[in-house]
Order: structure tokens, then C-alpha cells, then sequence
């Protein structure tokens, strides 16, 4: 099972977190700055792994990949596999480029809630559902779609009784 | 799609994040955050504030959580946008709530009727919504209230929401495994679902049902291998490839699944030999999801019955893992061979220089798993070497957690292992000078009790020697400043039983001691604790021996202090001590005899040497003494406690409209439904009472009647409570001894073969090694060809016996022959050949992938439009290059223009070498530059400027 998803860039600031299970919100930032700490003290060129029994207890291990100014941050148990995980991160941030055209930093954190529907698309209640692609770009866009439509609906007769009252 | 690249957050909001990113200091930030957090409360209690500024509000307000601040204030206000009929707002509370809410907050109350609307809602994506936070706000009282709908979405038309369903169901056991127990058939009915990747999902609550209990799903196992042949085989549809791999996540998740039923079980086992063979065959080991499904199956040969075909595939895996430049090859290489040595040891000499390069590696993670593998490895041949390694690491590192650990699996080892006595005590010592605090009491208790029983030989000389050994040592060590209290503890203890035990110290040179530690230590009252009983201990030696005790003016002075002390245990010690030395040798020898610590203590529990006592005292008219259960006034109150958690346990909540007065009044009320009704307001709590009564099983304090009580929901009812539960998990043991078996079996067939090839690795790779880690390589796995010494004390190792291997042995060939023949004879079976008779409507006798690809045929022509170039791009190469150099671009022209208009961050520079190797990149991208300029026009727009210079996020990708 995932027990988290966090997105953080190199200077410490949460750019997106998720857990799993619930925590109260002092712990995941215990948690987080655990993590960062860990994080920037990893040297270029070793591996995406990290013990981190240390910090969310036992039975977890913790993914990471750098991209740029961010760090993506999977923290998961024994049930699933590092490089399988290491590549969901992957699918992650491809599937957020594809969605943003040249995702950057500003992306994540300003379509905060479009970043969490493409999360709740791969991810569902901790275990992974969904790693194409494509088919997560299909499933957010569809979201979009009816978002954009129902977002109509409901301004129309708003509009058209604001006129009325008129 | 509008959001692209525009960000259509309000200027206040994308101020916010600016701010915020600026701040100087964390208290900058929360100044900036509180000040936000105050905007937000005025703003959100306006009443008519429109839809889409209350969206944004939220949005806002999780943003302030994330960065760790209180924003209890706003949730009731995302809980009323899941109310909301509008599909943006909806989801948006929805979102808001998940992150806000735990399942056991006041406000889920008001979110279940909401969420039960939403799971019957026509349009799927609003169904999707909904289950996601079924998953996260739906707690152990609240399932009941959606439990039908979501077994109902099980046969969505939608397969998202198939999918979903399955998960929440999931979910749902790993909250209260008795509340859903009669519905686990479905994961299996499910599990031949026409959708691969519905499929796929069940896979998830499989595993962990079959972590549970692996019985009841053997038969499973056919199914099982059955789909992941037809996975390797390519039949899935082609969007389920990744990196030109057939669904990998799911060829992962099967080889779990396997390797949980073939654990120790032959003929499971047996069924799964050719497709995991054929997935070593076919897997590919140059991308990094290849050898994620490599990895896999060598777990899978490591736990199920040993095939000497597929561990000779295992250990040629795990050696391109090892001799990989990658580091997460390397670590996930170790892990393997971790497995794998428990089935066939010799494999690891093969690798013995890579371990000891992954060793020596600047990668904390890589070195600690290496460490966990030498930990599987140790024995006696080996084990100070690895133990020196181990210590010499601990006292590296800083991380309190791992220091713990390897602490203690030092002392695991040392205590399993030791070569010597001399050499046990000193690892000890180090052991408990570095991490003498993290250590735990337990591991101080044992060395003491190890030093005391010796190692449970009858060498009584050997004994004594370890004891002056370590009193020598003690002594030596307490020279040393500051050392951790549990490790003092320890020298007290040996002092004061065996400090003059050998006659090479005399009493007063180690009492003088004692004292130093008393003095030394003063604010540590258990060392303080120690010392006084050492003292004791050594006086009473020093009395019953006949000697006349001169008590050193500095221990006076310490007692003086000790019986006036704060501490009544320490009083208490002093006093004892004073009285000690005033008795005679006889009853001194009574007291405290000497190295005695060990003896049992014969304790009457009756007390039976008080009974003259009493007989007097009831004579003289005393009462007698009641045992507390006989007591008539104690019992009235257990009872009661214990009616009280019953029926506070079945408190529950009704999510249904209530049943219609029934006239005919009952007098009657048992008590459990007088307590359920207290939570509900209703008016007229006679009725409730009324309809709860047609349900209640009479005995309202049985725990299984009052679980029952719970919730009414029509049709469910009948088939809850333990009945159905009880079944499923009874038989969960046996078949683990088969595993004995097969480790000596393999042992004897694979020796010859991996020895001469381990002799000619290491004669090819010993040219370019240096000498010190060949030695190192030596004393590590050297010792494991020669015949295991004895350890010269003889400790508690387990010691195969030798007649057993050779029995094994001589089975074994027999058995391989049979089993080799039972294979060759299974004939690859059906996928749906469950063999259980619920199925039907679900399970068309068909292959149920072929029968999709034919159905999908036809459509997935047009729906692959759409799709049409991701598939391509994963199919070529050059595609994927292509994607890849398309964002290259982009971004350096966010770059470009940040550093032409002067707004960008100093570190700039450091970009230089990399934008001119983009240039080229760059002029073959027409449209993509337009965009890039547009996003960054806006960027500066707003005044905020990327934190860091370069915003590429798939730098990395390049390599």
C-alpha cells in the first residue's frame, strides 16, 4: 500500500502532499521536514531508495526521484516493489507534463486541485489502479470536460435572473 | 483544455504563493500565512459569497494546511460544497474534505447522506468522486450506510467505477475485516472481469487476503498462472504496455500473489515453474520496469518450492543487477540475493566483490541494505569481521533508528556466534560505549545473565575466565569519561558479583571504584542504585569469606549521603547495606549468597508461615478474610462496567428513515437498546426502541448481539455477524516445515555447479581488485567452503546434523524426477477454472481477454485517435526522444526570457552550459516557443519568478 505522496521542491516547501492515512496535520509536517531532511542530504548518483523506517515507522520504505526543482516523494510498505514504484513517479510526472505542456514548479502549485484529481486517478485509497499514461490524461480531461460544462450550466441562470432583476 | 499552462487562480491567491516563496525565514511565513488565514475567515463567513470565489476560498484553505497551519475554521464550509449540484464545487469540497477530515471527525455525519446521494448519481464521474472519499471519511460505524451501493457499483457499467468499487470494498476489510467478510467472494468474481484493468485492481485485495490466510486460496492458483501467461503472452490491449513491457504492474502484482501460494507448497508451486521461466526468458533488463518485474520473480523463485532450473535464472539475474552501474540496480541486486541465500548460500561467494563494493559505497541506503545482507550471511567463520564492519558504522552514523538496530543485531550476532569469550566481552563493550543508550535494557539483562550462566557448558574454568575477562575489561574502561547509563549498569553489576571472585583485585580497590562511579554519575540514581547493591555484594563476599571489612572512608561518606537521600530506593539500599555489614558470616552467607544470581528463588505464594498468625488472630475475634471475587458488593460493579462497554460498543447511527409508530407499546425495554437510542434525537424515542426490538437477539450483553445491533439495513442483516467470518479464517499453519526440505535439497545439487564458476569470477576480477578488499572479500565469504569450525566455547547455534542432510538428499532425487514429470504433464489451464459455482453470470467460458480484444477491436480504431500518439511514442524510440527534446525546449525558453529580463535568481549562471547544448533543441519548435514565452509572460506578469533557475522537470530524462 502507498502511505504517501509528497512533492517538494529543493528548498523545503511543500509543493503537494497526500497521505493515505490519516494524520493529524503537526505530524505530516513532522513528517515532511523528516523527509526533506533526509532528502537533501543525499549526494547526486546514489539510488531513488531510502530506508525509512526512521521516520514513518516500520515496515515503510520511501522512492524519491529529483526532477529539477522538485522532489517526488513516494512513501509505500512492503507490497509494493522500489524500481515499479520509481517508475509510477515516473508516469506521474510524465502524465503532469502532458497536462501543463513543460510542467514547472508554478504548475504544481497553482492547479493545486487538477494535480490532485491526476494523483486520485493513479492512486486510489493507497493502492495503484491506474498507470498508463494516456488513460489517466483521458480519465482528468473527461473530468475537465464535465467540470467546464456543469461550471456553465449553474452561471447561466445566475446571469439570466441577475438580468431579470434588473 | 483551459488550464493549460494558464493559471486562472486569482491575483491574491498567486500573491500568496509569491510571498510566501520570498519569505525570508519560517516566522516570515507564518506571519504571511496567519495574516492569509484571518483574510480567509472574513471572507468565507460572508453568506452570499459566489460559487467560484468559495472554491478558490478552499482551495486556499488547503493550501494553508499543507504548509502545516490550522484551518478547522473553513471545514464546515468545504463539507457544504459537497452539496453543491455543480460538478466543479462538488468536487472541489470533495477534494477539500478528504485532505481536511479523518473518518472520525464530528463532520462526517453530515457528508454520508451526501455521499449515498452521489454513489446512486447517473453521471459515473460523480459516482468516481465519491468512492474516492468513501475510501478516506468512511469509517467502521459508517459502512453500513454505503456498503450496499458499493457492492451494487460493483457492476457498473463503467469499469472505472468497477474498479473503484473493488477498492473501496477493499478498503472496507482493511477497516473492519468482519463488516464486509461475506462479500470476499467478490474479489474472485471479480477477478474474471471482462476489463483487464478492473482485473488488475482486484489483485490488490487478493494479496492481501492471501498475506492472511493462504489456504483457502490455492485453488486460486491455476487462475492466477493462467492470467499472467496470457499477460507475458501479449494478449492483453496494447494500452496496458508500458515501456514496451505487457502490463507490468500487473505481471508484479501476480508474481506476489505466487509467491505467497508456492510458499513451501510443491504442487503449487510446481504449476508456476514454466510461466515464471518464461518471464525471465522474455523480460527485458535494459529499462528500469523490466528489471522491476525481474526482481519480482527472483522473490517469487526465492520463496516458493526451490526449482534448480529457475534459482540458476535468479542468480544470473541478480548478478547483472549486482555488476550494474545503476545504484537502485545494485540495491535492489543485494536485496535479491538476501532472498536467495536462504535457499542456496553458496551464490553469495560469487558476488563476494560487489558486495563489498556496495559496501564501501558513499550510498547510505545501498550500505545499510549490504549490511542487512551480511546480517543474513554471518556465522561463526565470519562474524568478526562483519560485526567490526557493523560497529565501525554505528559509530558513524547519527540516525538514532538505525544505530538501535544495528546495535542490537550486533549483539544478536555476537551472541550467536562468538569465536571467544575475550572477543564476545569486547564487542560488548563497544557496542554499549557507542549506543550503550539506544540499546535496549533487555540486551544489558542478557549480557549480565550471560556472564552469570556462562555459556551453559560445564567448563567451569571457561566461565571464570570470561568473568575476569570482563571484570578486567570493566575496570579498565572505567577510566573512560561519560559513559551511557545502561552500560554502567552493567559494570556495577559485574563488579559487585565477580569484581573479586578471581582474587586479583582486592575489595577495597574495587569498592573504591564503585564509589568513583557513585561519585562520577551523581544525577544518575539507577547507576547510584547499582553501585550501592555492588557494594553490598562485595562486603558480603568480603564477611562470609571470614575477612575483617574495613569500609573505605569515601564509601562512609557516600552512605552518609545515600540514607539521607531524596530517593527511597536509594535509602532503602543504603540502610540494607548497613545492616548487612553488621550481621555475622553465617547469616550473611544466608542473605546474600554468593554468584547465586542465577538461582531460582523459591517464593510460597500461599504465605503459609503466616498461618499461626491468623489462627491467633481469628481467635482473638478478627474477621475472617474475603477474597476479593467473593465479595458481593464487588461483583454488582464489574458487572455493571462490563454491561456498560457492551453497550457503549453499540452506539450506532441510522442513516434510514425511521419505521412508522406502531401503537401497541412494549413495557419492556432491554438495555441495550435504551443505550443505542441515546445518540439519536428523535422525538418519540419510544419507537425507536419499538423497531430495534424486532431485531435484537434477547441477550443484550452478548457481544455478538450487540455488534448486530449496529445499523439496520434491510437485506445485509441476515448475513452478518461472526458466523460466515469465522469460517474463512480458521486453518492458517502447516506447510512450513516442507521449506526445510527443499533448502537442503538444493544445497546438495548446486555446490559443485556455482563453485567452479565462483573460482573463475574471482580469478578474472582479483587482477583489478586491491589487495585489502580481497582480504576483506576472504574473511567474509572465505570461510563458508571450508567445514564451519566449532566455536571454541561452543555457543547456542543450531548445528545441522549431518544424517539429515544426506537423507534429504537421497529423497530428493526421487522427488525431483516425479516432479519434473507432473510437469511436463500439466496441460496450461483455463483462465476461469475457479471451480466454484457462484460465477455464472459473471464468467463467460471464454477467455475473457480474447473475447475483449475482439470486442474492442473495432473501437479501439477510433478511440485510439485520440490516444494515437502516446501508444506510438511508446512503441519508437526516437518518439519518446522526440517528446522528451519538445519540453527540453520549452523550458529553456522559460529560461531564456527569465535572464533577458533580469528578474531571475543569481544561481543563473550555472545554467549557461546547459541552454547552449538546448539551442539546437530549440529551433525546430515552432509553436511550443509561443506557449513557453506566453507562460512566462505571465509568470512575470504576476511577479513571480520560478524559485530556482532552471523549471525543466525532465532534465533528468536525458540522462
Amino acid at each position: 500500500m502507498i502511505k504517501a505522496v509528497m512533492v517538494m521542491n529543493t528548498q523545503g516547501k511543500t509543493r503537494l502532499a497526500k497521505f493515505y492515512e490519516y494524520l493529524p496535520v503537526e505530524k505530516q509536517q513532522e513528517l515532511i521536514r523528516g523527509v526533506f531532511a533526509v532528502l537533501c542530504s543525499r549526494a547526486e548518483n546514489v539510488s531513488n531508495f531510502i530506508d525509512a523506517e526512521s521516520i514513518f515507522g516500520l515496515d515503510s520504505r520511501l522512492v524519491y526521484k529529483h526532477f529539477a526543482t522538485l522532489y517526488f516523494v513516494f512513501v509505500f510498505d512492503s507490497s509494493e516493489n522500489e524500481l515499479a514504484v520509481l517508475d509510477l513517479i515516473q508516469v506521474f510526472v510524465e502524465t503532469l507534463d502532458r497536462c501543463f505542456k513543460n510542467v514547472c514548479e508554478l504548475d504544481v502549485v497553482f492547479n493545486y486541485s487538477k494535480v490532485h484529481t491526476i494523483l486520485d486517478v493513479m492512486i486510489f485509497g493507497g493502492q495503484v489502479v491506474e498507470t498508463s499514461s494516456s488513460e489517466i490524461m483521458k480519465a482528468v480531461e473527461e473530468i475537465s470536460k464535465l467540470e467546464a460544462a456543469s461550471n456553465s450550466i449553474a452561471l447561466i441562470p445566475k446571469s439570466a435572473s441577475g438580468w431579470r432583476s434588473r | 483544455m483551459g488550464s493549460q499552462g494558464g493559471f486562472y487562480q486569482s491575483k491574491e491567491f498567486l500573491d500568496l504563493v509569491k510571498s510566501i516563496g520570498e519569505a525570508r525565514s519560517k516566522a516570515e511565513e507564518d506571519r504571511i500565512v496567519l495574516g492569509e488565514i484571518e483574510t480567509l475567515k472574513r471572507r468565507i463567513s460572508d453568506p452570499d459569497i459566489p460559487k467560484r470565489k468559495m472554491k478558490e476560498y478552499i482551495i486556499r484553505l488547503v493550501y494553508v494546511e499543507m504548509l502545516g497551519h490550522d484551518a478547522s475554521f473553513g471545514y464546515i464550509h468545504a463539507v457544504k460544497m459537497t452539496h453543491d449540484d455543480s460538478l466543479l464545487v462538488k468536487r472541489t469540497g470533495y477534494l477539500a474534505v478528504t485532505l481536511f477530515l479523518n473518518e472520525d471527525h464530528d463532520l462526517i455525519i453530515l457528508i454520508v447522506n451526501t455521499i449515498q446521494k452521489d454513489l446512486k448519481s447517473d453521471n459515473y464521474l460523480v459516482v468516481c468522486t465519491a468512492l474516492n472519499a468513501v475510501c478516506k471519511l468512511i469509517n467502521e460505524e459508517t459502512i453500513p450506510a454505503v456498503l450496499p451501493l458499493v457492492v451494487e457499483l460493483l457492476a457498473h457499467p463503467k469499469e472505472a467505477v468497477r474498479k473503484k468499487a473493488i477498492m473501496a470494498l477493499h478498503r472496507f476489510y482493511q477497516k473492519s475485516p468482519s463488516s464486509v467478510s461475506h462479500l470476499v467472494s467478490n474479489f474472485r468474481k471479480r477477478l474474471c472481469d471482462n476489463d483487464p484493468g478492473v482485473m488488475g485492481a482486484t489483485l490488490c485485495p487478493l494479496f492481501e487476503l492471501i498475506t492472511i490466510d493462504v489456504n483457502s486460496y490455492k485453488d486460486l492458483v491455476m487462475s492466477f498462472v493462467s492470467i499472467l501467461k496470457q499477460v507475458t503472452e501479449r494478449r492483453l490491449p496494447k494500452a496496458y504496455d508500458y515501456h514496451q513491457m505487457p502490463a507490468p504492474f500487473i505481471q508484479i502484482k501476480l508474481l506476489k500473489i505466487l509467491a505467497l501460494l508456492g510458499s513451501g507448497d510443491k504442487q503449487a508451486s510446481e504449476n508456476m515453474y514454466t510461466v515464471v521461466g518464461d518471464i525471465f526468458r522474455k523480460c527485458d533488463s535494459s529499462s528500469n520496469i523490466g528489471n522491476a518485474v525481474l526482481y519480482e520473480c527472483i522473490c517469487c523463485v526465492s520463496s516458493i518450492y526451490p526449482n534448480p532450473k529457475l534459482l540458476e535464472s535468479a542468480a544470473d539475474a541478480i548478478s547483472r543487477f549486482l555488476k550494474s552501474d545503476s545504484h537502485n540496480l545494485k540495491y535492489m541486486g543485494i536485496d535479491a540475493l538476501g532472498r536467495l541465500i536462504k535457499i542456496s548460500p553458496e551464490i553469495a561467494e560469487q558476488h563476494q566483490l560487489a558486495v563489498i563494493d556496495c559496501l564501501e559505497d558513499p550510498d547510505d541506503t545501498l550500505k545499510r541494505k549490504t549490511f542487512e545482507l551480511l546480517y543474513k550471511m554471518t556465522k561463526s567463520t565470519n562474524v568478526e569481521v562483519i560485526v567490526d564492519r557493523m560497529i565501525d558504522y554505528m559509530i558513524s552514523i547519527n540516525d538514532n533508528h538505525y544505530k538501535t538496530e544495528i546495535a542490537s543485531r550486533c549483539v544478536e550476532l555476537a551472541e550467536q556466534f562468538a569465536p571467544s569469550n575475550q572477543w564476545f566481552i569486547q564487542t560488548m563493550n563497544k557496542v554499549f560505549a557507542h549506543a550503550g543508550d539506544l540499546v535496549n535494557t533487555k540486551v544489558a539483562h542478557n549480557l549480565m545473565r550471560l556472564i552469570a550462566e556462562g555459556f551453559g557448558e560445564e567448563d567451569d574454568t571457561a566461565d571464570s575466565q570470561l568473568r575476569s575477562s570482563a571484570v578486567e575489561s570493566y575496570l579498565h574502561i572505567l577510566g573512560e569519561p561519560k559513559l551511557p547509563s545502561v552500560f554502567l549498569q552493567v559494570i556495577c553489576w559485574v563488579l559487585g558479583e565477580y569484581g573479586t571472585a578471581d582474587g586479583r583485585y582486592s575489595a577495597s580497590y574495587i569498592t573504591g571504584k564503585l564509589c568513583d562511579v557513585a561519585e562520577a554519575y551523581s544525577d544518575d540514581e539507577t547507576v547510584k542504585a547499582y553501585a550501592v547493591t555492588a557494594l553490598m555484594k562485595i562486603y558480603a563476599i568480603e564477611i562470609a569469606a571470614g575477612r575483617k571489612v574495613d569500609m573505605l572512608p569515601e564509601c562512609q561518606a557516600l552512605m552518609e549521603e545515600f540514607l539521607a537521600s531524596h530517593s527511597t530506593d536509594l535509602q532503602q539500599r543504603a540502610y540494607e547495606l548497613q545492616a548487612v555489614i553488621g550481621l555475622d558470616a553465617h547469616a550473611v552467607e544466608s542473605i546474600m549468597p554468593s554468584d547465586a544470581s542465577c538461582e531460582d528463588i523459591e517464593v510460597d505464594k500461599a504465605l503459609s508461615f503466616l498461618n499461626g498468625y491468623i489462627q491467633d488472630s481469628i481467635e482473638k475475634g478478627a474477621q475472617p478474610y474475603i477474597p476479593e471475587s467473593e465479595r458481593s458488593g464487588m461483583l454488582n460493579i464489574s458487572n455493571f462496567r462490563n454491561q456498560d462497554h457492551h453497550e457503549a460498543s453499540s452506539h450506532g447511527l441510522r442513516f434510514e428513515a425511521y419505521e412508522l409508530p406502531n401503537q401497541t407499546v412494549q413495557s419492556r425495554i432491554p438495555p441495550a437498546s435504551l443505550a443505542s437510542t441515546e445518540l439519536v434525537p428523535v422525538p418519540e424515542p419510544m419507537y425507536v426502541r419499538e423497531s430495534y426490538q424486532t431485531t435484537i437477539v434477547p441477550s443484550a450483553s452478548s457481544d455478538a448481539g450487540s455488534t448486530e445491533l449496529k445499523l439496520r439495513l434491510d437485506g445485509v442483516q441476515k448475513k452478518w455477524g461472526r458466523q460466515t467470518h469465522s469460517s474463512a479464517t480458521s486453518t492458517s499453519s502447516s506447510t512450513s516445515q516442507k521449506t526445510v526440505n527443499g533448502i537442503t535439497q538444493v544445497d546438495g545439487s548446486n555446490t559443485s555447479n556455482s563453485r567452479t564458476r565462483e573460482t573463475y569470477d574471482s580469478r578474472k576480477q582479483h587482477v583489478e581488485v586491491t589487495p585489502e578488499k580481497q582480504k576483506l572479500a576472504a574473511s567474509l565469504f572465505g570461510g563458508s567452503s571450508k567445514s564451519e569450525k566449532k566455536p571454541a566455547t561452543g555457543h547456542k547455534i543450531p548445528k545441522p546434523s549431518s544424517h539429515v542432510v544426506e537423507k534429504s538428499h537421497a529423497r530428493k532425487s526421487s522427488m525431483e524426477i516425479a516432479s519434473e514429470k507432473k510437469a511436463s504433464f500439466q496441460q496450461p489451464p483455463d483462465l476461469l477454472d475457479f471451480g466454484e459455482p457462484t460465477v455464472k453470470s459473471a464468467a463467460p467460458s471464454v477467455d475473457p481477454f480474447k473475447e475483449l480484444e475482439g470486442l474492442l477491436e473495432p473501437t479501439t480504431q477510433v478511440a485510439s485517435d485520440e490516444n494515437h500518439g502516446s501508444t506510438t511514442a511508446a512503441a519508437k524510440s526516437p518518439d519518446i526522444m522526440g517528446l522528451y527534446t519538445e519540453t527540453h525546449a520549452g523550458i529553456y525558453d522559460k529560461d531564456d526570457s527569465d535572464i533577458l529580463s533580469g528578474l531571475s535568481n543569481p544561481p543563473v549562471t550555472n545554467m549557461f552550459g546547459g541552454t547552449t547544448s538546448m539551442q539546437v533543441a530549440q529551433s525546430s519548435k515552432g509553436p511550443n516557443l509561443k506557449d513557453a514565452l506566453e507562460k512566462d509572460a505571465l509568470v512575470r506578469q504576476m511577479g513571480v519568478t520560478p524559485s530556482s533557475p532552471n523549471p525543466n522537470l525532465f532534465k533528468d530524462l536525458f540522462g
